[in-house]
């Protein structure tokens, strides 16, 4: 019985790491599509990385299967590496001359500040971060 | 069996949340630059913007367009015809959105046109060679110039003309009116204000044709 229970609690752990990452696609073409702000190079990067991970998740949860953190936890890593850097470009601790991206959209341009200081780059670290979070618990859970 | 009940509702949630927020927020969005219209009428229309038709239409269809973009040369045959199928009803504005890179130049060429009274007929001219000086990959914005004696211009004086820093000012103008109306591609198409929420001939001829009904009941 308690086995059963772990099961489900690995399971859901799962689907609640899908259910962010899709709600940060969604989130990610709302703002492109709806609002049409143009996505900067740093943020086709992060979705580059984002967006399999529905897919892998989604597969992973149907039936469940714990490989499914060695295929997303790199992509997921990477991802948040990237939001990290743009998190300290946008907020200025590297300098804008070093970006990679001096044409077409500016890394740096501000769109939109929810609630005064949620910014898309930061919304992006705390997709990140949740996400790798849920997966590393994920892992330990179905190590032992 | 319960996991897949789980998995598909929140796939069927997350989608409908999405479509209802898209056009909440576009509506949102009309009803915003709807009232601008009647507050700020020359957000869309400046004394010095160049226009097609009647002045005494009641209907406007502002163009915020780019000489050097593919969609606004396709699409301008269209707007043309509707202006002149409606004769004196309906007026076209065009306002300068030159998005792509080194668009500007084109824009300087025309409005050193219009002071020769031929600024269609050059807009005509370069829509048509476009595909020889606008390569995305190769913008070669010299070759322009072999094609304008075609619209009957003074080459000499377009080329003293455009310089003037009147018309850098006019672009300047116009980039930012496109800014505040939310204009972020070509061609940006608003009809007595309000925008065109979808892009489209056919979504265009409905909103022009709901206006005439507005402005014209009587016909």
């Amino acid at each position: 019985m308690t086995q059963l229970n772990k099961k489900n609690t690995n399971w859901n752990i799962l689907f609640l790491s899908w259910l962010v990452t899709s709600v940060s696609i969604l989130g990610s073409l709302f703002f492109s599509h709806v609002m049409e702000f143009a996505p900067c190079v740093l943020c086709w990067y992060q979705r580059i990385f984002l967006f399999p991970l529905v897919i892998i998740l989604a597969v992973g949860l149907f039936p469940f299967d714990k490989s499914v953190v060695k295929f997303a936890l790199p992509l997921t890593v990477a991802g948040w590496l990237i939001a990290a850097y743009h998190n300290l470009l946008y907020v200025g601790l590297i300098p804008e001359s070093i970006q990679p991206c001096s044409q077409g959209v500016s890394c740096t341009e501000e769109y939109i500040e929810l609630f005064g200081f949620l910014s898309i780059p930061m919304l992006s670290i705390i997709s990140f971060t949740t996400i790798l979070t849920l997966l590393i618990i994920l892992m330990r859970r179905t190590a032992k | 069996m319960k996991t897949h009940i789980i998995f598909g509702l929140t796939v069927i949630v997350l989608i409908i949340a999405f479509v209802v927020g898209s056009s909440y927020y576009k509506g949102k969005q009309a009803e915003k630059i709807g009232f601008l219209a009647q507050e700020n009428a020359e957000l869309f229309v400046r004394d010095y913007s160049q226009t097609l038709g009647s002045d005494d239409a009641k209907v406007f269809i502002i163009e915020f367009m780019d000489p050097a973009c593919e969609t606004c040369a396709a699409f301008s045959p269209f707007v043309k015809q509707l202006v002149a199928t409606n004769h004196g009803k309906i007026k076209l504005v065009l306002r300068y959105a030159p998005f792509h890179q080194g668009a500007d130049y084109f824009v300087k060429i025309l409005e050193a046109a219009k002071k020769q009274g031929r600024y269609w007929e050059t807009l005509d001219v370069m829509y048509k060679t476009q595909s020889y000086w606008a390569s995305h990959h190769n913008p070669q914005p010299q070759k322009i110039w072999q094609f304008l004696p075609k619209a009957g211009v003074n080459i000499e004086q377009i080329r003293k003309d455009m310089n003037d820093p009147a018309i850098a000012k006019m672009i300047e103008q116009d980039l930012a009116d496109a800014k505040i109306l939310n204009v972020r591609k070509t061609p940006g198409l608003f009809v007595n204000g309000i925008p065109l929420q979808t892009f489209g001939s056919k979504q265009l001829l409905e909103l022009v044709q709901s206006e005439l009904r507005a402005n014209y009941p009587n016909q």
